[in-house]
């Protein structure tokens, strides 16, 4: 099991059940559990939206979308049933914060997912996690279980007269089914192809049902915005960026972890200090600030404020809050490589941008980091990204393109050294690629 | 293909959760997958009639996920993420570790049915990188060595 890292400098909300026993269902209503949901039942739907909006809480999944005006999307009469879907297919490579909510804090997912629905009038929430998420499953379906021995869930839960109903859901395997589309095609028992919006799945979702979609940890943020009020949240961070994130750091750094800093601390800190700089007291070459889909920054260009504003401002996106870190031992050429292979491969191939941009970008890479490559290989792969961006249903097109098109904008030096049948310079005795 | 009981238990259950009996497909193959290890033609016929579609129509949909297979595997699946977040703690450099112990490349098997060896994509386990799966168990903090143990103690475990 992953195991618990912290620093002085975090800030935890969502992570302060982590390591104290909350999974036992006695344990979390000692830590303050389930009293936001009463709360929430006590409360107009209006003013559960309205304090969720004054949060400033924002999707935690990677899109960084306003979570109360999600939420405020959602038709109040609808002929057909609304659901409240939690999106657990945690895939984005460099991200692996949702999976130790579910392992510390589950409990925590379900009061968010039950004040979710309350709050827009569904009766019916679903989990989804992704299907190597087995241990974790059995965690949620056993604390969902408790939960409706005891009431929480169910009929008329806590006399109010609401009933409610949760269900665990398993994936199988499908970095795509993460977008939100494609998850719901998943969980209605098909392949996981995206589906084309307008209507968005606040008004057309699950089963033609207004359906609520949101990311593990922004569910989970839901139950301490509600029981601290939605202005403490927002003032933990900065404007428009409410509250802490879980920053999941992996690479190249002396201190890897899941650590939740507030929104808007400074990212190079976030680097040299929370994460103890760069193994071994080697030299950064790059760090990509928010799982693989995002574009990669240059040392030059980090010292700015972690959050959605500052990320965009400094070159790139704040993603899903999963730090890649890259020593300078690492090729780029190689790094590259292996990110196209992934997007190709996890491309479902209904659009042809992405299915034809992604096989190219890999096939180019591979001979291209083989010694193989030409000069006008670097313009081409340039060329199929500008292409793919903004052509694709989901955004798997453009998870694959942005970070390419960084990777020749910042490195292009590098991608030139591996030309006229060069050995790369990263590797100790040339071989072919491994692919 | 006859369920078991635990397989007719959760499909009961599990046909109540929605308004489309469809919907129990994904994770009903995972389970049925779990307990004969494949997705059998009898598994396909099976659930296909359950759940109210066509053979194909679910074929379609296990083409789509990456953990499901129509046909068996070793017992013990080493899964090694190669991703980047694996990458770049030396995650390809374990994959090639495995591959010349084991005797066998991506997505083969030993002939003994005992080992199979695949490189994955990201399992989510990117802040203990590098880091490999062992049929559904997380192994992280991965080095040589312990590939090698685990190695060692699935041979002894399954000559006794």
């Amino acid at each position: 099991m992953a195991y618990l890292v912290s620093h002085p400098d975090e800030v935890k909300v969502v992570s302060k059940r982590f390591g104290l026993g909350a999974t036992n269902l006695d344990r979390y209503l000692e830590l303050d559990g389930y009293k936001a949901l009463q709360k929430a039942l006590g409360m107009q739907p209006d003013a559960i939206i309205a304090e969720v909006k004054a949060s400033n809480l924002r999707g935690r999944g990677g899109a960084g979308f306003p979570t109360g005006m999600k939420w405020s999307f959602v038709p109040k009469q609808s002929a057909k049933p609304k659901y409240v879907l939690c999106n657990g297919d945690e895939s984005e490579p460099g991200t692996c914060k949702d999976r130790l909510i579910f392992e510390h804090d589950p409990h925590s997912i379900i009061e968010g997912v039950m004040i979710a629905a309350v709050a827009v009038g569904a009766k019916t929430g679903y989990i989804y996690l992704r299907g190597e998420y087995r241990y974790l499953i059995h965690i949620m379906e056993k604390a969902v279980a408790d939960a409706y021995a005891r009431g929480f869930i169910g009929k008329n839960i806590f006399g109010s007269g609401v009933d409610l109903d949760i269900y665990i859901h398993s994936g199988a395997g499908a970095y795509e089914v993460g977008e939100e589309s494609a998850l719901m095609e998943s969980l209605e028992g098909k392949r996981g192809v995206p589906r084309i919006r307008p209507p968005f799945p606040a008004v057309v979702g699950l089963w033609g049902g207004p359906t609520v979609i949101n990311n593990v940890e922004t569910l989970a943020s839901v139950p301490h915005i509600i029981l601290n009020g939605g202005q403490w949240f927002a003032d933990l961070g900065t404007p428009r960026n409410g509250g802490t994130h879980l920053v999941s750091i992996s690479g190249n750094v002396e201190r890897p972890g899941v650590y939740e800093l507030a929104l808007g601390y400074n990212f190079k800190k976030v680097i040299y200090e929370v994460a103890g700089g760069i193994q071994g007291g080697r030299k950064l070459k790059g760090v990509v600030p928010g799982g693989s889909s995002v574009p990669i920054l240059l040392p030059e260009e980090i010292d700015a404020p972690f959050d959605y504003e500052g990320m965009v401002k400094a070159g790139s996106m704040m993603g899903s809050s999963a730090v890649i870190v890259l020593d300078d031992q690492m090729c780029i050429v190689k790094f590259a490589l292996r990110v196209m292979k992934f997007y190709q491969h996890e491309s479902c191939g209904w659009c042809i941008p992405c299915r034809e941009g992604t096989d190219w970008l890999k096939k180019t890479l591979i001979r291209f980091h083989s010694g193989g490559g030409v000069m006008k290989d670097i313009d081409n792969m340039k060329y199929l990204a500008d292409n793919m961006l903004g052509r694709t249903f989901c955004p798997l097109g453009d998870a694959a393109a942005m970070p390419m098109q960084s990777y020749i904008e910042k490195f292009r030096p590098e991608f030139e050294a591996h030309l006229d049948g060069k050995p790369c310079p990263f590797e100790k005795v040339a071989e072919a690629a491994v692919v | 293909m006859k369920f078991s009981d635990q397989l007719e238990q959760r499909f009961a259950s599990m046909v109540t959760h929605y308004p489309t009996r469809r919907s129990v497909l994904v994770p009903m193959l995972l389970y049925i997958q779990d307990e004969i290890g494949a997705i059998t033609d009898e598994a396909i016929h099976e659930i296909a009639q359950r759940v109210e579609l066509s053979e194909l129509e679910v074929r379609n949909v296990i083409s789509y996920y990456s953990m499901m297979r129509t046909h068996p595997i070793g017992k013990y699946n080493f899964q090694i993420c190669t991703n980047v977040s694996c990458l770049l703690r030396g995650g390809d450099d374990l994959f090639e570790h495995c591959r010349k112990k084991l005797g066998v490349g991506h997505k083969e098997s030993t002939p003994d049915g005992l080992f199979h060896l695949e490189e994955v994509e990201c399992i989510g386990a990117c802040s203990w990188a590098p880091a490999m799966m062992l049929n559904y168990e997380f192994v992280e903090n991965l080095t040589p060595a312990k590939i090698d143990e685990l190695i060692e103690g699935i041979k002894k475990k399954e000559q006794q």
